[in-house]
């Protein structure tokens, strides 16, 4: 059976570190989104030793640009799945590093160096239903804030709440386990045996 | 003037169709692979899948926060009027549709990165027409995620690597792909032509009925073994390892040049939006993959 494990935000690194590759969470509190155009500014502010206007202390940043409605003034989240987080691999670990996030959200993984920082500093990434993006928005209670609206809705940086936030699939623990390395590592062993199956040689 | 107002509506309707419920062929081939599935983390997936396609029909939600970059597939009977006029119609039932759905606003200018906010623009949306005979106008909204789309991939493969060269080349592409095009997929492989017909093949293909063979005996025969070998490679439902890697694989060719082989490979993320409906010459309007909506015209 697999672990069920509840958690609360902000996450602390001993319960981050606690948690292992194949466990499934559900978050409750807030979180961050943040895609491509984010990771950039969220560099340049790095770089330039600049003060963001969010918090990622302890929150997980969740790899998504949600479809949202503003009526009479209020958001409504309609959309909300997450984004391929490849994309995001060259920023992260500095991420991590910088702002203290414990888990990351999306979809398909992430690589060595991302990995690295998640080790060091004790966080995991968790990996939500691609395309479950109406689920996804029905856990959503509220949006709390938006920054950085000029980048567009979807790459702006929204903070909702949320409850129970979840299935989410550990697929990279702070020990160095990564589950889609294995499985692609599976998947490349299976490819011989696969070729020498066809019928047309 | 009738027949473009019947245009824009019938468009905007097939894109709310398209983007907030899946065709029974792709419903069907989910349900069948949750059957089939035998790992823990696969079914999960899948069950969220499942529950998220009826939650996005019951309240009338986009299934997926990317509404995809849009296209239209024309089949355009020579006789039907106006057609003159119909890629401006569609711009503006994409600027309709984006607004009242809403859609994701996902067209950027690849120079400026501005985003019109729309969802058109250049080329934007595309827009693929093939005359026909008689006097009517079946369209296809095709609004595709950018997910599926990062992981398309075209090689001009050496003739003599063949049929053989080509499955590698398949398998490989679904390897390297892992959870990104989010799996299970539907696999879009076009073969011969140049390199564009290849890749606009295996673009086409993808919105073939997933519940009928290909009518050509070599073409349904390598649709069945890729299918077979694909979803033995282990990747499962989202990249976390189980059964279901694709929910189908689809073949269309084209006759090639002695020194090309090229071979298209286009993925589908089980989100596989797609909905037809056919305009008739008096007005008419008949809707193919989909039930019409209550404020259908």
């Amino acid at each position: 059976m697999l672990k069920k494990i509840e958690l609360k935000t902000p996450i602390l690194e001993e319960d981050a570190r606690k948690l292992t590759v194949g466990d499934v969470v559900y978050v409750t509190g807030t979180l961050l989104t943040a895609r491509d155009a984010a990771h950039t500014r969220i560099m340049q502010f790095l770089h330039e030793g600049r003060k963001l206007p969010m918090v990622f202390e302890g929150l997980p940043l969740y790899h998504c640009g949600p479809l949202i409605k503003k009526t009479d003034g209020e958001w409504t989240v309609l959309a909300a799945g997450p984004t391929t987080s490849m994309r995001m691999e060259s920023f992260e670990d500095e991420v991590i590093r910088n702002l203290g996030v414990r888990l990351v959200i999306g979809k398909g993984g992430m690589g060595e160096k991302t990995s690295g920082a998640m080790k060091e500093h004790g966080a995991v990434y968790g990996a939500f239903t691609g395309g479950a993006a109406v689920l996804a928005s029905r856990l959503v209670k509220r949006v709390k804030n938006v920054e950085w609206l000029d980048l567009g809705m979807a790459e702006a940086v929204w903070t909702f709440e949320v409850d129970k936030f979840g299935p989410l699939i550990v697929c990279m623990d702070s020990r160095g386990n990564n589950l889609f390395t294995k499985v692609r590592t599976e998947a490349e062993k299976n490819k011989p045996k696969i070729i020498s199956s066809f019928k047309v040689q | 003037m009738i027949l473009e107002a019947t245009v824009m509506d019938v468009a905007v309707n097939l894109l709310r169709q398209a983007v907030t419920s899946l065709p029974e062929d792709v419903k069907n081939a989910l349900k069948t692979a949750y059957d089939k599935e035998r790992s823990q983390i696969g079914k999960i997936q899948l069950r969220a899948i499942m529950e998220n396609i009826e939650e996005a029909e019951k309240t009338n939600t986009p299934i997926c926060q990317d509404t995809g970059l849009i296209s239209f597939y024309l089949e355009a009977g020579s006789k039907f009027r106006n057609l003159e006029k119909i890629e401006g119609v569609l711009i503006k039932a994409v600027q309709k549709a984006t607004n009242e759905i809403p859609l994701r606003p996902n067209a950027v200018n690849p120079f400026s990165q501005e985003n019109p906010n729309d969802n058109t623009g250049n080329h934007v949306p595309y827009v693929h027409w093939k005359i026909v005979e008689g006097n009517s106008l079946k369209i296809t909204a095709f609004p595709k995620g950018g997910g599926s789309e990062n992981t398309c991939a075209l090689q001009m493969m050496r003739p003599s690597d063949g049929l053989r060269g080509l499955k590698e080349f398949v398998v490989d592409c679904v390897i390297k792909a892992g959870g990104m095009p989010c799996p299970p997929t539907i696999i879009g492989v076009g073969m011969g032509g140049g390199a564009n017909i290849a890749v606009e093949l295996a673009k086409q293909a993808l919105l073939k009925p997933l519940d009928e063979p290909n009518p050509n005996a070599e073409a349904a025969e390598l649709e069945r073994e890729l299918y077979e070998v694909v979803n033995k490679t282990g990747i499962g439902p989202m990249g976390l390892g189980g059964d279901a890697t694709t929910l189908a694989v689809k073949v269309e060719y084209a006759h090639r040049h002695p020194a090309s082989y090229p071979v298209a490979v286009a993925f589908q993320c089980w989100a596989a939006r797609k909905a037809t409906a056919i305009i008739h010459a008096n007005g008419k309007v008949e809707y193919l993959t989909h039930k019409p909506l209550k404020d259908a015209c």
